[in-house]
């Protein structure tokens, strides 16, 4: 997809050489008035696997995400420098539409956020806004949507009920299934899983590995063990900065760099 | 073949992490037992062609020991295991280095058996090599057979075979000894057939190990040290 982005060399902080990088940002920074938020990050995110962002409360992680689809965007005292590349879209550039961007990079967020709607409704919503009005189309996607999501043989029979009678393990497919309609290349999810049980936790990680087939996932996580359960790669910030980023095999038995290491073993953090 | 409901996590992708290891554990076992019937070929029919081959079967059982134990230290970093699930881990972690020194001794016993090809041995020392052989390499099949089916009994019954090893090693123990006596400039010779029958008795030992290490993932019990090959009853 990104050819231009191969012949570049890894970030300092990483020891990944990635094949196909869906999002990438470069010498990322982000200012809350005078407070620096984020430093400099330098990330490749490969595409179609799942990565996990990790490090303490207040280390940048949900900032992040929320400068990849430029929901910062909604915050006055915010402000952004250095750049995020989406495939060959820059997120920042000025003939770069808000909302093109956000049906590219898809959020997730800790707390289901069904809209008071229908089933059928919610998955439909981003869809509508793309155009698509025919019902035969809709409820194709919808259908779509919601067996890619793992929960169309829970709904299939009542698509009109409303979305905020399911349960929130089921909310939170069904937020996947809204997202996933409008077929983005990145989902960011931020603490997805933290409001599930333990049992609802284990098959909505086993569906984001369903998803990673097809779509680039980016995943804040404050579980450690889910990061490392669930992802291929990891990315641990701290104070604002990518300390390490690597295979997640790599950096869960032998990272590069102290910090890490501290994190990981609950030395720090 | 899954008794222990191995493969019946929520992860699918723990499940094939899991079954991965322990067909990669079985196809490690495939090449030690492969390279105890080199070696005994070398031994008993006096046929040396296949060091060649014997080398390169080292390195491969070599990298797999390295390979299994990688992917296992990436299970624990990863997946916290519990229960039978650790027991797997930590039961293969050790099978490893046991399969790796089966597969040391049975190197050792064609390279001394090659030294052997040109003398004479007698019937006598040359069956009772030979019967070693034959009880060494059951005892890793079995053994791996007792890992593949999570069959705790007949790792009980791999365990207890050890006691003909022995058997069989002490008569030709106390055979090679009075050939000693009677001819000494035979000495060298016979001292490579001794080392050949101290490794297959080793081989044995390291088999009642194998079992030992199914015993405690099927059963969750310790059973080193217990007297258990010795015909002592099980502890479950």
């Amino acid at each position: 997809m990104n050819a231009a982005f191969q012949s570049l060399p890894p970030s300092a902080a990483s020891s990944v050489v990635v094949e196909e990088t869906a999002l990438r940002t470069e010498a990322l920074s982000l200012w809350y008035g005078k407070r620096q938020a984020l430093s400099d990050i330098d990330l490749d995110v490969p595409a179609r696997r799942i990565t996990a962002l990790i490090g303490p409360s207040g280390c940048g992680k949900s900032s992040l995400l929320r400068c990849l689809n430029r929901l910062n965007d909604e915050i006055a005292e915010a402000r952004v420098a250095g750049r995020v590349r989406v495939g060959e879209i820059d997120a920042y550039a000025k003939d770069t539409l808000v909302h093109d961007l956000r049906r590219r990079v898809g959020m997730v967020f800790q707390k289901p956020n069904p809209f008071p709607l229908s089933i059928h409704d919610n998955v439909a919503y981003g869809l509508r806004l793309l155009g698509i009005k025919r019902r035969r189309e809709l409820d194709e996607r919808i259908e779509s949507a919601l067996k890619a999501a793992a929960l169309w043989d829970e709904v299939s029979s009542r698509l009109d009920d409303s979305a905020l009678e399911l349960s929130l393990g089921q909310q939170q497919r069904l937020v996947i299934a809204r997202a996933i309609a409008v077929e983005p290349e990145v989902l960011l999810l931020d603490e997805p899983a933290s409001a599930l049980d333990p049992a609802a936790t284990l098959r909505f990680e086993e569906l984001l590995h369903e998803l990673a087939q097809r779509y680039t996932l980016l995943l804040v996580t404050h579980n450690m063990q889910q990061a490392a359960r669930v992802s291929h790669y990891a990315a641990f910030l701290h104070e604002g900065r990518l300390v390490e980023f690597g295979d997640t095999d790599a950096l869960f038995t032998n990272p590069r760099v102290r910090q890490t290491e501290d994190f990981i073993t609950g030395r720090y953090g | 073949m899954d008794r222990l409901h191995l493969t019946q996590h929520i992860s699918r992708q723990f499940n094939s992490e899991i079954e991965d290891v322990r067909r990669q554990v079985l196809a490690m076992g495939g090449l030690v037992e492969e390279q105890i019937e080199a070696a005994l070929h070398v031994l008993v029919e006096r046929d040396a062609a296949a060091s060649a081959e014997i080398r390169e079967r080292e390195q491969r059982i070599n990298a797999a020991e390295l390979a299994i134990d990688e992917r296992c230290a990436f299970i624990l970093a990863r997946r916290q295991p519990a229960a039978s699930d650790l027991r797997l881990v930590l039961a293969v972690m050790k099978m490893l280095a046991d399969l790796e020194r089966i597969g040391d001794e049975a190197k050792r016993i064609a390279k001394m058996a090659e030294k052997l090809v040109g003398e004479e041995g007698g019937t006598e020392v040359t069956a009772a090599l030979s019967d070693l052989g034959v009880l060494a390499r059951g005892m890793l099949r079995g053994s791996l057979d007792a890992f593949a089916r999570f069959d705790e009994h007949l790792a009980l019954d791999i365990m207890r075979r050890d006691r003909r090893i022995d058997e069989t090693y002490r008569r030709l123990f106390a055979v090679l000894v009075a050939r000693m006596q009677q001819q000494p400039e035979q000495i060298p010779v016979e001292l490579d057939r001794l080392w050949c029958a101290r490794s297959l008795e080793r081989i044995g030992d390291r088999c009642k190990n194998l079992c030992e290490f199914v015993l405690y993932l099927v059963r969750g019990k310790d059973v080193r040290h217990s007297g258990l090959a010795k015909g002592d009853s099980p502890p479950f």
